[in-house]
């Protein structure tokens, strides 16, 4: 593709020269990002990267493979818009530049088809979802995986498929969507209007969490709508280079919700709470989905805002040990949704925890989306890391919100060999609760 | 340069570690200074101090440049590359080699960023008072160049009052050893204090030693707002002036606190033409008795209101204030541009005037903060680099804020550094005299002016032999 092109079309997503100026080149970001962190290069750090986007959107430069690959090397964890003191939106900076060069040549077109058609076809449709998960549940539950991982036969194809297969998260037995009816109501009176969006990792490889975020809801007092004609919040295409696919997904899930009278969007996991928080903003020229979109994401709460904001009665079992818990923060919550306090004082609050502050909490931990799958050995030099930080808590339980974390971290317990429980929140709130002991 | 001079330096410091890609020439042509800009001819990244010796020795031989860097957060250009000029970053020199409780001190490579030290001595219960804003990020080596000061200056001092010793490589590639353990030394000059504030002009700093104190273990922080800037600084003049040595005094103008508060919305009153931060620490009851002096003084001088946190968390949300000063000015416009006039402490009320009076005169929005306690202000401009009749007009309003803090017997700069930013009013300061033994002193050991060169000042090249006057001869001084 010529340089014209390429550039041309940075420019045309990137409307506003303001928004490449921005940028006042203090370097801040550099403390904070795990990238720049590993290889101590300023092409790997926020900054360079700014400044690269920056010379190739205004001509100056010509995108090149050094261009392409510190841009996929970020993880888009935003720790560095947190650091900004210029309120630098890098990640959406980032996220364009992926679009422009998944065009180029110096990407692979068969990585991106790939990439496309997983994200299009398997993660952002149920049933495709569904079925994929279905098959590794069969995988999982018939010994076919101990027999494939035995025989080492991964290892015989790349060394790094055997470990990615290794972080395909156990399949629930039965998914969410199957068990949660479209409207649930509390058994007392109904003090919370609430919807709830099941997302689409949350729905097949940790249906469980959703189901325990439901019973948790219930308990407080909600009744909750959940649309079954909802779809993937779109999140992962977005960040991956597919806006136009996200912005359709998007579009879906407004009118899945907008029939619905509601006082809050529930969302458990940080990924998708984050984009549909965006939805307002990435759908503000949008003239008929405009209004629409801003209604929708104020309604959005991560569910552990929800609960620091409303503080719901909750009767709990008093009678438990203390067990030492800590808490990891997912990026989407932290750096994009500016939620840290929030999980932090509800956590501290449970009786039966005991809580650990975590050293560099709100350090990425490498799953970055479908980064650990794309970029497996820089995602584990992030978890190592994080893993070793954990073992020093000596905590039995480590807590976050986020799907995409979760499995992360659970495969470092196995990987680094760390004794350590892997829970959402909410699954820890149900199990703290004194309804739950009985039953 | 050329293929065999690149070639060369590529043997000397392994191929891995050599960069001359577009790319990284282009993300190595900046530092944290705003408007400055220059493209290396390679980035170096050396393994050890013999590469550096090599390095710094050819540069003398084949006649280029060399550019140390830490991490690039300056604000007066010391870093940003020169013509013809290859950029080594010390960043990978990260390690603290030596903690020693028994003299409180600490052997650390260049590399080491300021905070992460902070953070490790403070395990043990000792304490590396300097703080410069960037402390997360800047490293001691970067601090060491500049003299870097901070928020806790007033009472504990600047890095210079915490350096012990320097290793160096000199730019004719030997090895300086300077400095010590001992807590006084008085042997030969006192190459160790001239070698800091350099701004890496005469060496690469590749080892320090520096001093570590017990961590004070009580503070009392206070933020206090006043409805008139005169009476801040009779404020701060009244405190000064009792006797009380608090460990931060800083100062906020109207501008910034509306910055900040459409920033944060945190209820600071919009009103208020200034607000000071000030905390007092120590150890026992001396610190509860300096905080209630200072209460009684803001009181006496028509303090609108005064809040107080003696603990770490409460002390944190008084803080944020004049912790967003910075973010909340730069989210303003496309271009921040901050600067660092000093003056002696008596001044400073006059001073605030001034820079008051420059952003009128000018037509120009500053927003005024920093350092009350020792006369360090941060006069900071808001503009767009793009518009080149704006930044005119910010530069003839530094022009007079800079004069003014001279004729109140100040300084154009109290902790950011001369560097390229602020090299053409050093005469002003530093008088002919002073200048010209720098330029001496320079060329004394740096003699054919490889190393950082036209920073703090500008040495003229001088002609040797014959001038050219052949055609030939002239095509030959081009190349």
């Amino acid at each position: 593709m010529p340089k014209e092109i390429e550039y041309k079309e940075l420019l045309k997503i990137l409307p506003h020269d303001d928004i490449l100026q921005q940028c006042i080149h203090c370097g801040m970001c550099l403390a904070t990002c795990p990238t720049y962190d590993i290889t101590k290069l300023e092409r790997s750090s926020p900054r360079g990267r700014i400044k690269m986007i920056k010379s190739v959107a205004r001509g100056e430069m010509e995108m090149s493979r050094i261009f392409a690959d510190e841009m996929n090397f970020c993880l888009d964890c935003q720790a560095c818009e947190t650091a900004c003191p210029a309120g630098v939106k890098y990640g959406r900076m980032v996220e364009t530049a992926r679009v422009v060069i998944d065009n180029t040549k110096y990407v692979s077109k068969a990585g991106v088809t790939i990439k496309r058609f997983a994200l299009r076809k398997i993660v952002a449709s149920r049933d495709g979802l569904k079925f994929v998960s279905r098959l590794l549940w069969f995988y999982q539950k018939t010994g076919l995986q101990k027999l494939v991982r035995l025989s080492r036969i991964l290892k015989f194809f790349s060394k790094n498929l055997s470990e990615i297969e290794t972080l395909s998260p156990v399949i629930a037995d039965k998914f969410s969507d199957t068990q949660i009816k479209e409207i649930e109501l509390p058994n007392g009176e109904v003090k919370y209007k609430t919807a709830f969006h099941f997302g689409c990792l949350m729905n097949t490889m940790f249906a469980d969490i959703n189901i325990d975020t439901i019973d948790v809801l219930k308990e407080c007092g909600c009744k909750i709508i959940t649309p079954h004609d909802q779809v993937c919040c779109g999140s992962l295409m977005g960040h991956n280079g597919d806006m136009e696919f996200a912005l359709k997904l998007a579009r879906k899930n407004i009118d899945a919700f907008d029939k619905h009278d509601y006082d809050y969007l529930i969302s458990n996991s940080a990924g998708c709470g984050a984009f549909m928080k965006d939805y307002a903003h990435l759908l503000e020229d949008d003239p008929a989905y405009a209004e629409k979109a801003k209604r929708f994401s104020s309604k959005v709460k991560d569910v552990m805002e929800f609960f620091s904001e409303q503080k719901p009665e909750l009767i709990f079992n008093l009678e438990l040990e203390p067990e030492l818990t800590t808490y990891h923060d997912a990026c989407h919550l932290i750096h994009a949704q500016k939620i840290s306090t929030q999980p932090r004082e509800v956590i501290k609050s449970l009786p039966g925890v005991e809580y650990k502050e975590l050293e560099e909490a709100n350090w990425c931990c490498g799953s970055a989306g479908i980064y650990n799958v794309v970029r497996y050995d820089d995602a584990i030099k992030q978890l190592e890391r994080k893993m070793g930080n954990i073992k020093n808590t000596n905590a039995k339980i480590v807590l976050t919100g986020n799907p995409g974390c979760m499995g992360q971290i659970k495969h470092g317990t196995k990987k680094f060999n760390v004794d350590v429980e892997v829970l959402h929140p909410v699954t820890l709130i149900k199990r703290l609760l004194k309804s739950h002991q009985k039953s | 340069m050329d293929q065999y001079t690149a070639e060369k330096l590529k043997s000397i410091v392994g191929a891995p570690n050599f960069f001359d890609s577009k790319e990284d020439k282009l993300v190595y042509s900046y530092d944290g200074t705003p408007v400055y800009q220059q493209l290396p001819e390679a980035v170096l990244f050396p393994q050890d101090e013999e590469q550096i010796s090599q390095i710094l020795k050819l540069a003398n031989q084949e006649k280029f440049n060399v550019v140390p860097r830490g991490s690039g957060t300056g604000l007066s250009g010391g870093s940003i590359p020169v013509e013809n000029s290859v950029v080594i970053v010390m960043t990978r020199w990260n390690k603290i080699l030596e903690v020693d409780p028994d003299n409180l001190t600490a052997w650390v490579q260049p590399g080491v960023v300021t905070g992460a030290l902070q953070k490790e001595v403070e395990k043990i219960g000792l304490f590396y008072p300097p703080d410069p804003g960037s402390l997360n990020v800047c490293t001691i080596g970067g601090n060491v160049a500049n003299n870097a000061g901070g928020l806790r200056g007033l009472k504990y001092g600047v890095t210079k009052n915490y350096v012990l010793g320097i290793e160096m490589i000199l730019p004719n590639g030997d090895l300086l050893k300077t400095g010590g353990k001992n807590m006084k030394d008085v042997a030969g000059y006192n190459l160790r204090d001239f070698i800091i504030g350099s701004e890496g002009t005469l060496g690469i700093v590749t080892k320090v030693l520096l001093k570590l104190i017990p961590k004070p273990s009580q503070a009392i922080t206070l933020l206090i707002y006043f409805d008139k800037l005169v009476d801040a600084g009779k404020t701060v003049s009244d405190i000064i002036a009792s006797h009380i040595v608090p460990s931060m005094m800083e100062f906020l103008d109207n501008t910034t606190i509306n910055c900040v508060e459409d920033y944060t919305h945190i209820g600071l009153p919009r009103k208020s033409e200034a607000i000071l931060l000030i905390e007092v620490d120590g150890r026992g009851a001396e610190v509860q008795e300096d905080a209630e002096l200072i209460r009684k003084i803001a009181v006496k001088n028509n303090a609108s209101a005064l809040k107080g946190a003696a603990n770490e968390t409460e002390a944190n949300v008084l803080k944020t204030a004049r912790r967003s000063a910075f973010s909340a000015l730069a989210r303003r416009m496309p271009t921040t541009i901050l600067e660092d006039a000093t003056v002696p402490r008596s001044e400073l009320p006059v001073m605030i005037e001034r820079v008051a009076k420059a952003a009128k005169m000018f037509d120009v929005m500053i927003g005024n903060f920093g350092h009350a306690g020792d006369g360090n202000l941060h006069p900071t401009c808001l503009t767009d680099e793009r518009d080149s009749k704006a930044l005119e007009r910010v530069h003839k309003a530094f022009d007079f804020i800079f004069n003014e803090a001279i004729k109140l017997g100040g300084t154009i700069t109290g902790e950011h550094g001369t560097g390229l930013a602020k090299k053409h009013f050093l005469e002003q300061v530093a008088g002919p005299a002073g200048v010209d033994m720098m330029k001496k002193i320079k060329l004394a050991i740096d003699h054919n002016n490889i190393l950082n060169p036209g920073k703090i000042f500008t040495i003229s090249p001088k002609c040797e032999g014959q001038m050219p006057t052949k055609r030939e001869q002239i095509k030959d001084f081009h190349a």
